[in-house]
């Protein structure tokens, strides 16, 4: 059989999904009540009043909540999740407002209903007065502090942080040439198609939760389920229900939601479901990207950073429930490829009377992706140098890996790249766009009154982040083999990548593997998916199973067929003396075998009973030994590995409308192994289109006042076919992880994070005039070009 | 026509109830619903079709995209009782009965044309009748047949694939059909 | 996002809707296509007490060209206006312009009629009423009267249309003359999304061959469409020119437009006057090509 690592395997997943048989969040709970909220229309004010009089005559309401009705457990702030000791003013919501709200769409107050309908119906009619607060909103005003988010809160700074390797200041000082720049990323979202939503059940017999939640982790759910509602964890279960994206947004837990309502349904003693819609997801989920940046860099002749500071200032929106994961990643993954001899990152992380900002896809890079490249490219122009020569030269080589930064990554490890080739990675990415052509093109276009210009973006992408993940692989009696593991799937094709994996492993065909995950009933450690780190975490662990089970059935089957386990391969499902298929038994009849019975419950079952033979001076079971065949393994890496990846795109300029078209985009990437390259490519397409989004056409837009102008998807512009690459060129390159045992390293956010690096870059190159700010409209673009006349 | 689908439960709420009768993928289908009620939300919850999916409910995501008498509306921007009387084709009545998936679901499959499914049914059903009227489309053509859906997860590559291999496995098995057609036809006149 | 609870009514004549429109002490809406008015009843921005369903008056779904007019009833859909062999001939302006509205599934259940009357400014189909000088007719328990256009247009999302009236017809005057020609374009941010800003222009030659005259109508650059006359900076120019600076000045210095999230006031008005430019071009083409054929 040939090994289906690194083959271009069709989804397992889809044959359910193109039928319409897909079981997302709002699929199920046909009977349950439906929750809907009452939310702030302010972005900052104290709650004077809730009057709830009117909205208890709408017929077909069951329950009404406020933040007074909560119990004490409930009635706390939800947890911070990422502790760090830098983040000293940390502030997390309630999960319903305690007096006072800090954002537009925060939750007040929780109306439960027979369905969504009437439920809104009644949350139209609670009357909530409001005294108004002054909103801080974007990063100047946070900055300012004339006023504050939060009263405790000076400044209103959540955390100061800084990093540095080496004596960054006296580089500078010394350093024949000083830039500096100043930089700027706005607030953008995740915006799955599919929102979030949750459904609980709580059983009063059995004294058990089950609780279904479009999540990216739902061993994290059921710890802060179980504490919120002062449960054990065995007497919750989360299970993850297909998800339609997440993108990062559906990381954060506990929502509000998924406390409030389990918590209704142990209440009322009936299922309750809660279904976002699309304006509940614009104002009470997340965002992300905001920063500005602040960049002086000192360099030599030769365009080799000898020193480089960057001062940046985060907007962390109201609450920071995911701690400083984003700016963290951000100051560190900004190095790129590259070795500045002296490097030092602060940042401040800000309060603003906006949505919360937890990771998006890309979680901080693109933003120090944007960072590093304009400054490469502000250095090369500066000197008048090609941009891939200046960049070639302040490369970390093949030979240095693994390299240590000097730093400590989001993980709370040492910032160390595992491996990576990154001269090969810009020779093939040249060659692609056809870098050193490109003048004669721009000539001729220029001939023709044509604009373009060419622009390229390099990043590296630490994935396979820790602390661990698990996997368990089990062959049942009928051959089948059922996998498990505790992280989630949004659509990345985890299920076929890991019945990949296992298929090999065990030497069966890959209809035969089932795969589950996130579901805590059938693996119950774990930590979620995000920070690309499916493949390296819950693939190795898999892996790993597999291969216990695979050893514990050639083991079985040693004994059963009088050879040696060595002598023994599996293939097909068989398990058989290597080259002699007529020896053979199936791995099912090994699974019989392996599990000494008293009753058989079928007729293949009777080989494993007590009179069917067996050596009888051994006990049934050895003492170190288990019944059946199962593997269980755990993953768990010193550090993360590092992916790497450059981005070439050529773009068009309209000089009279200022539109972008985008005329050729090139990817070069490197994810160490692939295990599915359709699926690897397939990520990619999804990570360029954010990415052009981000770039050109994504803007979070947020009034003086905090309201959000554009809280829906006809003014929030997320690419349809028309407005992303014509073709995205793709390839590859491979320098395998020393890390974990497959080699691999992670995929899922490759694709966006030069976007807006590249793009800027390419439409700076066009028009001559420096792209500090993105997204660029080509209203932005007009603008800069009268600004520049 | 059999009794009611569904006694809407709000009934018991204060609100008028209409009978919209539909033909859904083939089976005479009939709710009991308020006049305020979304076709999508009927199809989805008072019909159990929940193959089509909202994403936005405000037309622009194309996620809830169903056929009504044959072309793509939004079921999102359409009240159950407006669509009394009409056929309407979900992603659920795309398969043939044996269960062979069409050819713009078999494409999707094959040319890994999703990835979290979500808007799928939405480009699933709206492919379908753009073939049917543009049956061997261009690149330009293939785009503008996907033009008003969003995808989140793909950037639309893999979608487009689709379109072009969805008509490809159409022409093959019309030509398969008209090929066994042609050998069960008797070889002449004797 | 789910609708206020509302009455509901579906007519089987013109007469019956009528009446319900007239229900005194209700507020009642037309539902037609449903395209504008259902998102907006969604976001719950509209909650009428009395919905009437036209969509049972299937005699008002036509398409007709008479009387120098193209008439379209109520219940056109964009696509039937956009496929309309017929419509497409008598004014060519209809299909370029119909192209550019939304995408094909909105176009298969909103109605043309439906757009102007909700009278959006960055909407296609009104500026194209606009500058043809259309009508609407308006019927109700009263009688029926036609609106010319000019009149027409309120201000943003406000027709003359009163409660209790219904728009059951719009007429699109059509391209008189051998030597007209349309052009339609617009640049918006996304495909299919609403203009940043449009230009539906018009433009016939003279008798010497050369530009006779042309007038243009603007999306996006006010509060309703805006009709401007070129003929003083584009007359007695060569057919085929290429550009129009002239007119893209005169454009450029009367209208005001706003900013808003997508594009800044400056942008809007550079926009206007080179989309003035592309749609003189394709008029004049169009023209050239009427008299040589």
């Amino acid at each position: 059989m040939s090994s289906l690592f690194g083959s271009r395997v069709q989804r397992v997943e889809d044959d359910r999904l193109i039928r319409g048989r897909g079981a997302y969040l709002d699929d199920l709970g046909a009977d349950a009540l439906a929750a809907a909220f009452v939310r702030s229309p302010l972005a900052h004010a104290r709650i004077t009043d809730i009057d709830v009089s009117r909205a208890l005559e709408v017929p077909g309401l069951v329950a009404i909540y406020t933040h007074q009705d909560l119990p004490t457990r409930l009635a706390e702030p939800l947890p911070l999740l990422i502790p760090h000791p830098a983040l000293t003013h940390g502030r997390t919501p309630y999960a319903l407002a305690n007096g006072e709200v800090n954002h537009v769409g925060e939750a007040v107050v929780m109306v439960v209903a027979a369905d969504r309908y009437l439920a809104e119906d009644a949350a139209d009619l609670v009357d909530v007065s409001y005294e108004p607060l002054p909103a801080v909103v974007g990063l100047d005003a946070a900055r300012a502090a004339v006023h504050l988010v939060h009263d405790d809160v000076p400044g209103n700074r959540a955390a100061n942080a800084a990093q540095e390797h080496g004596d960054t200041a006296a580089a500078i000082a010394s350093a024949p040439h000083v830039l500096e720049l100043d930089l700027e990323i706005e607030r953008s979202a995740s915006t799955p198609l599919e929102g979030r939503g949750v459904l609980a059940q709580w059983d009063e017999q059995q004294r058990r939760l089950v609780v279904w939640t479009s999540t990216q982790t739902s061993t994290g759910v059921r710890a802060a389920v179980a504490a919120k509602l002062g449960l054990d964890l065995t007497q919750v279960d989360v299970i993850t229900p297909d998800v339609g994206g997440g993108f990062g947004v559906k990381i954060v837990h506990p929502w509000p939601e998924e406390v409030l309502v389990p918590w209704a349904a142990q209440v009322l003693g009936k299922p309750v479901k809660f279904t976002e819609d699309r304006r509940e997801h614009f104002i009470a989920s997340a965002h992300e990207r905001g920063q500005q940046h602040h960049v002086t860099v000192g360099y030599d002749d030769e365009g080799r950073i000898l020193g480089l500071d960057v001062r940046f200032w985060h907007d962390n929106g109201a609450y920071v429930p995911y701690g400083l994961i984003v700016p963290i990643v951000t100051s560190t993954q900004l190095l790129g490829p590259y070795k500045p001899a002296a490097y030092r990152v602060e940042f401040d992380s800000l309060y603003t009377n906006t949505v919360l900002v937890t990771p998006y896809r890309g979680a901080g890079r693109p933003q120090g992706c944007f960072v590093m490249e304009r400054t490469m490219d502000a250095i090369a122009a500066a000197l008048c140098l090609d941009r891939t020569l200046v960049r070639e030269r302040n490369f970390i080589q093949p030979g240095e890996m693994p390299y240590d930064q000097g730093l400590i990554f989001q993980d709370g490890r040492p910032l160390i790249y595992d491996s990576g080739d990154y001269p090969a990675m810009l020779s093939k990415i040249k060659d692609m766009i056809g870098w050193d052509k490109f003048g004669s093109l721009r000539d001729a276009a220029a001939a023709e009154g044509r604009r373009i210009g060419i622009g390229l973006a390099c990043y590296v992408e630490g994935t396979g982040v820790g602390p661990y993940e698990g996997g368990h692989v089990m062959v049942e009696t009928s051959g089948k083999v059922k996998v498990a593991t505790g992280l989630t799937s949004q659509g990345q094709g985890h299920q076929t990548m890991l019945a990949q994996l296992v298929a090999d492993e065990l030497g069966v065909p890959i209809t035969d593997v089932e795969v589950v995950t996130g579901d805590t009933r059938r693996f119950g450690y774990a930590v979620g998916t995000f920070a690309s780190r499916t493949a390296v975490m819950s693939g190795s662990a898999v892996t790993l199973a597999a291969r216990k089970a695979k050893d514990k059935a050639l083991r079985v089957a040693a004994d059963a067929l009088e050879v040696s386990p060595a002598d023994l391969e599996i293939t097909g499902g068989m398990v058989q003396v290597k080259g002699d298929p007529d020896s053979g038994i199936s791995l099912g009849t090994v699974a019989v075998l392996s599990n000494p019975l008293r009753y058989a419950f079928d007729d293949a079952a009777k080989a494993a009973t007590q009179f069917a033979g067996g050596d009888m001076s051994k006990p049934p079971v050895a003492p170190d030994d288990e019944p059946g065949i199962e593997g269980r393994a755990y993953f768990s890496p010193v550090r993360s590995t590092f992916a790497g990846g450059m981005h070439a795109a050529i773009v068009e300029t309209d000089p009279d409308t200022a539109e972008v078209t985008i005329l050729r985009y090139c990817v070069v990437h490197d994810c160490g192994k692939l295990i599915n390259p359709l699926i690897v490519e397939g990520q990619i397409h999804g990570g360029v289109a954010q990415g052009v989004g981000g770039a050109l056409y994504e803007r979070i837009a947020y009034d003086e006042a905090g309201q959000l102008v554009n809280a829906s998807f006809m003014d929030f512009l997320m690419p349809y076919v028309s407005e992303v690459p014509r073709e995205i060129e793709i390839d590859h390159l491979e320098t395998p992880s020393p890390l974990n045992p497959l080699g691999v390293k992670g995929a899922g956010e490759a694709g966006v994070i030069p976007g807006s690096a590249v793009l800027a870059a390419a439409v700076e190159d066009a028009e001559a005039i420096p792209i500090r700010s993105m997204p660029l409209s080509p209203s932005d673009l007009f603008e800069l070009r009268r600004a520049d006349r | 026509m059999s009794s009611p689908d569904v006694l809407h439960g709000a009934e018991l709420h204060g609100e008028e109830l209409h009978e919209v009768r539909l033909i859904v993928n083939g089976a005479a289908r009939m709710a009991r619903v308020p006049a305020r009620r979304l076709l999508s939300d009927c199809i989805r919850h008072d019909l159990r079709l929940t193959g089509t999916h909202v994403g936005c409910e405000h037309g622009v995501c194309g996620a809830c995209t169903i056929l009504l008498d044959g072309a793509p509306v939004r079921s999102c921007l359409l009240l159950a009782v407006s669509a009394d009387g009409a056929d309407i084709t979900t992603v659920e009545g795309l398969a043939e009965p044996d269960g062979t998936l069409s050819p713009v679901q078999q494409a999707f499959s094959e040319c890994h044309g999703l990835q979290c499914g979500f808007c799928t049914p939405g480009f699933l059903t709206t492919i379908t009748a753009g073939l049917l009227a543009v049956p061997n489309p261009d690149d330009e053509q293939a785009r503008e047949m996907i033009g008003g859906n969003l995808c989140r997860c793909t950037g639309y590559q893999n979608i487009l694939a689709s379109v072009h291999r969805a008509a490809e496995i159409t022409r093959d098995r019309a030509s398969r059909g008209a090929g066994q057609e042609a050998a069960a036809t008797p070889a002449g006149p004797p | 996002m789910k609708p206020r609870p509302l009455g509901y009514a579906r007519p089987q004549s013109l007469s019956a809707a009528l009446a319900a429109l007239a229900a005194p002490d209700l507020e009642t809406k037309v539902l037609a296509g449903g395209q504008s008015l259902v998102p907006l009843m969604s976001l719950r921005l509209a909650a009428p007490d009395l919905l009437v369903d036209i969509n049972r008056l299937t005699e008002l779904s036509y398409v007709a060209v008479a009387d120098g007019q193209v008439r379209v009833g109520a219940l056109a859909r964009h696509a039937d206006v956009l496929a309309s062999e017929a419509a497409a001939a008598a004014q060519p302006l209809l299909r370029k312009a119909l192209r550019f509205v939304a995408h094909p599934a909105i176009r298969n259940r909103g109605t043309t009629v439906g757009s102007i009357v909700h009278a959006d400014p960055a909407g296609e189909m009104p500026s194209v009423l606009a500058l043809l000088a259309g009508t609407v007719v308006v019927a109700s328990t009263a009688g029926q009267r036609s609106i010319p256009a000019s009149e027409f247009f309120l201000g943003p999302l406000e027709s003359a249309v009163q409660p209790g009236e219904l728009a059951t017809e719009v007429q699109f005057p059509v391209l008189a003359g051998r030597a007209a020609g349309t052009g339609f374009t617009e640049v918006s941010r996304r495909r299919g999304d609403y203009a940043v800003c449009g230009v539906a222009a018009m433009a016939w030659l003279g008798a010497d061959g050369r530009v006779g005259g042309a007038k243009a109508a603007y999306l996006s650059v006010a509060p309703s469409p805006v009709v401007l006359d070129l003929t003083e900076a584009v007359a007695t120019r060569p057919a085929d020119a290429v550009s129009f600076p002239a007119a893209a000045s005169l454009v450029r210095a009367r209208l005001e437009p706003d900013s808003d999230i997508h594009a800044t006031a400056g942008y809007r008005r550079q926009l206007a006057g080179v989309l003035t430019e592309r749609a003189l071009v394709e008029a004049l083409a169009q023209a050239r090509e009427a008299v040589e054929a």
